[in-house]
């Protein structure tokens, strides 16, 4: 019994990864989403984030109900459907010390919740957004959302026959900073896209392919396992190396792309498709575009910008959070309201 | 020519017997909304002001940018009285549109002041007419063509002045005041002022009983809009997040709040302990001041009727997840989009009810600019105790009104945060459950989030939940929480601003009125009193949920009249769903609904018809 006494592995703030975990999903066994949350859950232990310096912001939806599945001990809101964007927006304006983590579905993210979204994007405010996109709404049981790809057909027969919206897409062309894609399944790109995302300051939009093993799984969809195991195309092999990380990092040009990151963090994209430049905005909208018409899915980092102020920069907030500044800097002195009322007589 | 210019001779004599009247008379300035009368309007309103005369001024707008017609009511009154009054008697008359009905609306007697060329002479002969040709006078003195438009209101100011003995001099220091850093601008404007003061001094000889004298009633006293002064009320409440999206008449809240926080809450560094934040419209609005109230900021929104209905679902939100969070309704006239830029007083139950399922939520009823001012700051206070939404219900009439008031007083006690946990809190205890009743006073412990513990944090949602904030599905753990949230309330009862109660002995009939009513009822009940010889009873309701003393005045009555601006008796069923079953039938409503704010003669003779006087 050698082991009966060892100490837990710890991260670097010397916690175990249980310390990151969160309730027992009621989800279906198999469902993509839970796979995304193992993932939250390694990335925030790796990267050392305290767990209660985290808000886990949600709308509605299955999507929406799995921040109670991981990091029991962060704060956490369940709002309204497709309303996360403005809660989370009020939440960081009262305190943008804190990792804002939100997590929406395709649903609560491009029907009901587009316009919270696009708004949220031009603000660049400081979190992470990830869409569990399965292309279906789970909890009515099975109707087609907004992100559900032209062709793709429900269990019942049904085809899709409007264009779907690519989140990606839509997020560089309004201003997020970080935009990327990656599929539930694909453990080491997911892995390091989180990470990066928690090291980057501003906003990071996510599209995470999640399979729905109950109604988007079969043959005819585009959103199942297997279509995305086979039609998969990653533009960029991501490696990250965090600013803790006693690793040297060779910066060479060509073959790689380096990002420094605002907290000293590296993110590495070694490029897969010709040429691909993620900071390049016009670029990367017409790579997704053309991807779509031919019916690619591809996934990556496809934009990064590390130098556009955030939402927070540009309101000029100091840095204590506004929640809990004292009274002494709130409420203006009995001087201010008297020269306020001499200038009314 | 140093004659009046009467309509007929022959009624000189009798124009000129008629008694002075002195400081009680109505002004009505009728032009086009966009042609800058605004500040002429303002200026003419604190010259009266000035003279130490109670005065008040309603701006009538249309839902325009420009061209349609406006008009502008100033009331004098010794007698303090601030509603609006049915008629005016002095009409300025600058708009070609209006200026016929508007020559026709006058009472036998009344004065016309107005632009020559509108000829208003043929429209009436009993009224007296100083004809004025503004154009003419406002080109002699404003060489630059496209600043006459401005300047052109100006030259009213000083011919109305004059007419009314308003002193040319605190005209001029109103003026200075406002153009206090522009001296050309001043220069202009006061040219202007003494063209037209001049034109009516050589040319008229005064036929009219109406006079403006100096009194000593608004000594120390303000000038403050509604809306100002809420805003006032949230900066002094040290409000940190606001999230709006404009609709008129709540806009001009926003503003001014705005203006204040940068006047007021920039660190030395040149930091903003605030942020404001224009959203994509009310749901995100409300959204973010639910986000903010989660995570400890003092946050508040302002809007009006429609944003109140697009905030439905959130408030509900707000009421069940308890967050707190402050909703300024500055409200129109419904229902739809209605008449934005009219008054009304119908948004009593929809702010009182607002969402699906059961909610009920607090609602303050200011009815004075003071009390925008105390209420806008009372409101952060109650949101953070009850850990709710507040609603703070002004109407367009208080927002966008200019009204006298005593200054305000600074809060006497400091900011109640409400029940919040901190770390060392957390230490001791070993851990909470948000919403259990540890306290008997139905609310429970928050945190924040940012709080350096591993227990700070809970799970906040909209779906059910247990008294530790868990998922919940189990019919007795929902009731509990919704049992609780019920006695919340009652408690509340207690905590927002009690009823003002005016008592004239053992009257057998009561009125209850709220907001911008109380103006116009108060006048109404002394024409009661001195038309009808009758001593009444008066409840001014300052908020929802209604203290006991409400019940108590309905239970010492034998009639209840209910006075308010809506079609429905919005209040009055409010009431009528809170007193016990035997009260109900002694309530009986005075309606008034037209956009415009109420009269006094309009309750007075409503009352009257009722009672068969």
């Amino acid at each position: 019994m050698a082991t009966a006494n060892a100490t837990p592995k710890v991260n670097h703030i010397g916690l175990p990864i249980i310390e990151y975990r969160g309730g027992k999903s009621t989800l279906c066994a198999g469902c993509g989403h839970n796979a995304i949350s193992e993932r939250i859950i390694d990335a925030m232990y790796e990267m050392g984030v305290e767990p209660e310096r985290v808000m886990k912001m949600s709308g509605i939806g299955c999507s929406s109900k799995s921040p109670a599945y991981f990091m029991s001990r962060a704060h956490a809101f369940n709002s309204v459907h497709g309303r996360m964007p403005s809660v989370t927006t009020g939440a960081v304006l009262a305190n943008h010390t804190m990792t804002a983590l939100g997590v929406s579905g395709d649903g609560d993210t491009a029907s009901i919740g587009m316009g919270q979204f696009v708004h949220l994007m031009r603000r660049n405010l400081p979190m992470i957004y990830i869409i569990e996109d399965n292309g279906v709404y789970g909890l009515t049981k099975g109707q087609f959302s907004a992100t559900a790809d032209i062709g793709s057909k429900l269990k019942t027969g049904v085809i899709n026959d409007l264009p779907g919206i690519d989140t990606c897409a839509l997020a560089i062309q309004l201003g997020a900073t970080f935009v990327g894609r990656s599929f539930s399944g694909d453990k080491k790109q997911l892995l390091a896209m989180l990470k990066a995302a928690i090291a980057h300051k501003g906003t990071v939009m996510l599209d995470v392919i999640s399979p729905c093993v109950t109604f988007n799984d079969h043959e005819g969809s585009t959103k199942s396992y297997k279509f995305l195991q086979e039609n998969d195309e990653p533009i960029n092999e991501i490696g990250f190396v965090a600013s803790f990380d006693d690793i040297e990092v060779d910066y060479d040009s060509g073959e790689v792309y380096d990002v420094q990151l605002h907290d000293g963090s590296n993110l590495r994209l070694r490029k897969l498709l010709e040429d691909y430049d993620p900071t390049d905005k016009a670029n990367a909208v017409r790579t997704l575009m053309e991807a779509q018409e031919k019916e690619e899915i591809l996934t990556g980092v496809f934009y990064i910008d590390t130098q556009k102020p955030t939402f927070i920069d540009l309101l000029n907030v100091g840095d204590e959070p506004l929640g809990t500044l004292p009274e002494s800097l709130t409420r203006p002195p009995k001087s201010a309201l008297d020269s306020l009322m001499k200038n009314l007589q | 020519m140093a004659t009046g210019d009467l309509a007929l001779g022959q009624e000189q004599g009798l124009l000129n017997a008629r008694p002075r009247v002195t400081n009680d008379f109505s002004i009505n300035v009728a032009t086009v909304n966009g042609s800058g009368s605004q500040s002429a309007n303002s200026v003419l309103l604190k010259s009266i002001f000035g003279m130490g005369v109670p005065v008040s001024g309603k701006n009538l707008f249309p839902s325009n940018i420009a061209g349609l017609p406006t008009w502008y009511i100033i009331r004098a009154s010794k007698d303090g009285y601030v509603a609006r009054k049915r008629d005016s008697e002095v009409l300025v008359a600058l708009n070609p549109d209006t200026a016929r009905e508007d020559t026709l609306a006058l009472p036998p007697g009344g004065v016309a002041i107005y632009e020559e060329k509108l000829d208003l002479k043929q429209y009436r002969d009993d009224l007296v007419f100083y004809p004025v040709p503004f154009d003419k006078i406002t080109a002699a003195v404003c060489p630059e063509a496209k600043l006459r438009k401005l300047v052109r209101n100006m030259v009213y100011v000083g011919a109305v002045a004059q007419i009314l003995h308003i002193d040319i001099g605190v005209v001029e220091s109103g003026l200075r005041k406002q153009f206090s850093k522009k001296q050309k601008v001043f220069d202009l404007n006061f040219g202007a002022v003494k063209a037209g003061f001049e034109y009516a001094q050589t040319t008229f000889t005064k036929q009219d009983p109406y006079f403006i004298e100096p009194m000593n009633e608004t000594k120390g006293k303000i000038i403050i809009d509604g809306n100002a002064a809420c805003g006032m009320g949230a900066v002094f409440a040290g409000v940190t997040v606001v999230a709006w999206y404009p609709i008129t008449p709540s806009t001009s809240l926003i503003e001014a709040t705005t203006d204040l926080l940068k006047k007021f809450r920039v660190t030395p560094e040149g930091k903003a302990t605030f942020a404001v934040v224009q959203a994509e419209d009310e749901l995100a609005a409300i959204g973010m001041v639910l986000g903010a109230g989660w995570a400890g900021a003092r946050s508040m929104t302002a809007t009006s009727g429609p944003g109140i209905s697009l905030m439905a679902e959130f408030t509900g939100l707000g009421y069940y997840a308890e967050i707190p969070g402050v909703i300024f309704d500055v409200q129109r006239t419904g229902p739809a989009t209605g008449m934005p830029t009219r008054t009304q007083q119908s948004d009593v139950l929809s702010a009182a009810f607002l969402s699906h399922g059961d909610t009920k939520h607090i609602v303050l009823l200011p009815g004075s600019v003071t009390e925008c001012f105390e209420f806008g700051y009372a409101a952060f206070d109650l949101a953070e105790r009850l850990q709710t939404p507040v609603f703070v219900l002004s109407d367009l009439d208080l927002g966008m009104n200019n009204w006298m008031s005593d200054a305000f007083v600074y809060p006497d006690k400091p900011l109640d945060r409400g029940k919040v946990l901190t770390k060392e809190d957390l230490d001791r205890l070993g851990g909470f459950a948000r919403y259990r009743d540890v306290d008997g006073d139905a609310i429970g412990w928050r945190t924040l989030p940012g709080t350096d513990h591993p227990k700070a944090a809970y799970f906040t949602r909209g779906s059910g939940h247990n008294d530790a904030a868990g998922y919940t599905e189990k019919p007795d753990e929902y009731q509990e929480v919704m049992e609780r949230l019920l006695r919340k309330f009652e408690n509340a009862r207690k905590l927002v601003p009690a009823p003002v109660v005016v008592k004239n002995g053992s009257s057998k009939i009561g009125f209850i009125a709220y907001g911008t009513t109380d103006f116009a009822l108060r006048e109404s009940l002394d024409q009661i009193k001195k038309e009808y010889g009758k001593d009444v009873d008066y409840l001014r309701a300052r908020a929802y949920p209604f203290a006991h003393e409400i019940h108590d005045f309905v239970a010492q009555h034998e009639r209840v009249y209910v006075v308010e601006q809506n079609r429905d008796g919005q209040l009055a069923s409010l009431l009528k769903l809170d007193l016990p079953a035997e009260q109900v039938a002694k309530l009986r409503s005075i309606l008034h609904y037209n956009g415009l704010p109420v009269d006094a003669r309009t309750i007075t003779e409503e009352f009257a018809t009722k009672e068969g006087l």
